[in-house]
């Protein structure tokens, strides 16, 4: 035992000489000390990095039998689901994880309003973050067409036509991205190439980056304290424990329970009533016949609302972009004193209650056929959602605060 | 013990079983991904037997046929080739009885097939899996050839019953699929003898 344990050092040492390996592992690992409160939030980073590796390893899989070709494309999922060994199960996790990734990420991004994570000195960890949430739903709706299903078919015919909604080079634009002048084989083609290369490679690189610059700074906590000001003479945080083994041991409890639920759903539910996977997506696309209600998936279906609440098509895809885009200026429009939800006061967490409800409802709102009733609903969510960001400058400054602690509680 | 002294032992303990745990679920979840190499239900479809015609094959002819893709060879042999075959000189060839080769029980003999006329090989070399000529001829290849099967590739020579002169790179005779003859002209490659419904 002795022995073996004996050389694994000494190739640990061969290989450290050459690499920053006890370095790395020590800086990200080992000596990376987080808040020690952290809570059930704090689970949703590392469940988006799970959930992404578990996209690329199926993803790698699909691609050995899916053909994207307009021809063939239909056939070749059905081939995969009928006659690949496993194929049904390596699509349902691929299918089931781009919904799963949505909810994780959604609920990460929720944390960082509860406790303020998007607040100085974490401006760029937010940032970077947006751009991994601009990226995979662009990823996302390139996946969508590749079933080549009606859904695909008229879901990429409605998305790429709002671009020709910009003046002026709308319609060269979306001509441009089609590479044809309806949604085509040569669409599905660059389609598949952005969807299997180009955006896996930017979010990969853009995750590294969030990592590397949350480690820079160190983790924001439910109390919004800053461990880093506090620390013992040793220059360890004194809130600060190593996160390997404290949080690498519990974020795996985590990690088992979230892949249990995520079983649960692609072996009994895979289709999720329509939420993960749409009826009329196992229609082959036809370029003549639109569906009779077509929706987005879940995901998207808050900006859809948002844009169908409009009666003008420039405003409606300008607001719909301005809906994701206003989370970029989060950290510059929060004047608030403190960080965390626990020491704001009633002002900000009626806004945030208001801004998740309407979130919420505007999701739905976007899965349902538009009537009269249900379009004034949406507007006025709609304007719930943006008063959120656009009052926020006045409602967190004038907010009543309670006093933050020195150090983390024991909540 | 006081609270806060470490059991080492009951640490060890648990990341030993969590490991073992561990590693037995992800040797399971990589079953599928494992799995999912093997031939998919088409290509298992395609390696169905065929049934051949072989009522128009003419004395001395061959047909090739794909079973499973690869090339299946149904040779009529003359009463002359036949002939040849069983007067053949064993020590030219590496393995005359087809011990170390891949044959159905039925076709373990000499001419290696069940009915003398007609010869049935998957038509591939044994050695890199080029596909051999067809080349009945006596003296087509060098003056001692007697009839039979040369490969382009590597030079390997086939006597007419698919088996191997020594020598030559091939290491053992060409594989006879499974077939049974479903009637006179008729033969199903793919079933074995045993399987006629």
């Amino acid at each position: 035992m002795n022995a073996v344990v004996k050389q694994l050092t000494g190739l640990r040492d061969w290989v450290d000489d050459r690499f920053p390996l006890v370095k790395l592992w020590n800086e990200h690992m080992g000596q990376y000390y987080a808040p020690k409160n952290f809570n059930f939030w704090y689970y949703f980073g590392v469940l988006s990095i799970v959930v992404l590796a578990l996209q690329i390893v199926t993803g790698i899989w699909l691609t050995m039998n899916y053909k994207p070709d307009a021809e063939l494309a239909f056939a070749s999922v059905e081939y995969i689901m009928r006659d690949v060994e496993w194929g049904w199960l390596i699509r349902y996790m691929h299918s089931t994880g781009a919904s799963a990734f949505f909810i994780v990420v959604y609920l990460h991004m929720f944390r960082a309003l509860l406790y303020g994570s998007y607040k100085k000195p974490r401006e760029l960890i937010w940032i970077l973050g947006m751009f991994t949430y601009l990226a995979l739903m662009a990823e996302a709706f390139l996946g969508y067409l590749l079933p080549w299903g009606q859904m695909s078919f008229w879901g990429a015919q409605v998305i790429i036509s709002l671009f020709g909604a910009i003046p002026f080079v709308g319609d060269t634009l979306s001509l441009w991205i089609r590479g044809d002048f309806v949604v085509s084989d040569v669409t599905l083609n660059r389609f598949f190439s952005l969807h299997v290369i180009a955006m896996p490679l930017a979010i990969v690189g853009l995750v590294f980056l969030h990592i590397i610059a949350l480690h820079e700074v160190g983790s924001n906590n439910p109390d919004g304290v800053e461990i880093k000001k506090k620390k013992g003479p040793d220059g360890v945080p004194l809130d600060g424990i190593p996160f390997h083994p404290y949080y690498s041991v519990k974020d795996t409890v985590g990690v088992i329970v979230f892949l249990i639920l995520f079983a649960a759903v692609v072996f009994f539910a895979p289709e999720f009533g329509g939420w993960f996977l749409e009826a009329n997506n196992f229609i082959p696309a036809n370029p003549l016949v639109t569906p009779e209600h077509i929706v987005p998936l879940w995901y998207f279906t808050p900006f859809y609302a948002i844009l169908r609440a409009v009666p003008d098509k420039l405003i409606g895809v300008l607001l719909m972009g301005a809906a994701t885009m206003i989370f970029f200026l989060l950290p510059w429009l929060d004047r608030s004193p403190v960080k965390s939800i626990r020491y704001r006061g009633p002002l900000f967490k009626t806004a945030l209650w208001l801004f998740v409800i309407s979130f919420i409802a505007l999701g739905y709102l976007g899965t349902q056929t538009p009537t009269p009733q249900m379009t004034w609903m949406a507007r006025g969510f709609s304007a719930i959602y943006f008063g959120f960001f656009l009052l926020m400058p006045f409602y967190s400054k004038i907010d009543k605060t309670k006093p933050v602690p020195d150090r983390v509680t024991d909540k | 013990m006081s609270d806060n002294a470490v059991d080492v032992d009951r640490r060890r303990f648990l990341t030993g079983t969590t490991a073992v745990i561990g590693g037995i679920g992800a040797a399971i979840a990589a079953v599928p991904f494992i799995a999912s190499f093997q031939p998919s239900a088409k290509a298992k479809a395609i390696g169905a037997p065929v049934e051949v015609d072989i009522g128009k094959l003419e004395p001395g002819q061959r047909i090739t046929q794909k079973w499973r893709g690869q090339p299946v060879w149904i040779v009529r042999r003359t009463s002359e080739m036949v002939d040849t075959l069983k007067n053949f000189d064993g020590g030219l060839l590496r393995d005359p009885s087809s011990n170390e080769s891949v044959q159905p029980e039925y076709a373990a003999n000499a001419w290696r097939s069940t009915k003398e006329e007609y010869l049935i090989l998957v038509g591939l070399c044994t050695h890199l899996g080029c596909s051999p000529s067809f080349v009945p001829e006596p003296g087509a290849v060098d003056e001692t050839w007697v009839g039979g099967f040369f490969c382009p590739c590597h030079g390997s020579k086939f006597d007419l019953a698919g088996r191997a002169y020594s020598g030559y790179p091939a290491p053992t005779n060409m594989t006879v699929p499974p077939y049974r003859f479903a009637s006179d002209t008729r033969v199903v490659i793919g079933e074995d003898e045993g399987d006629a419904s």
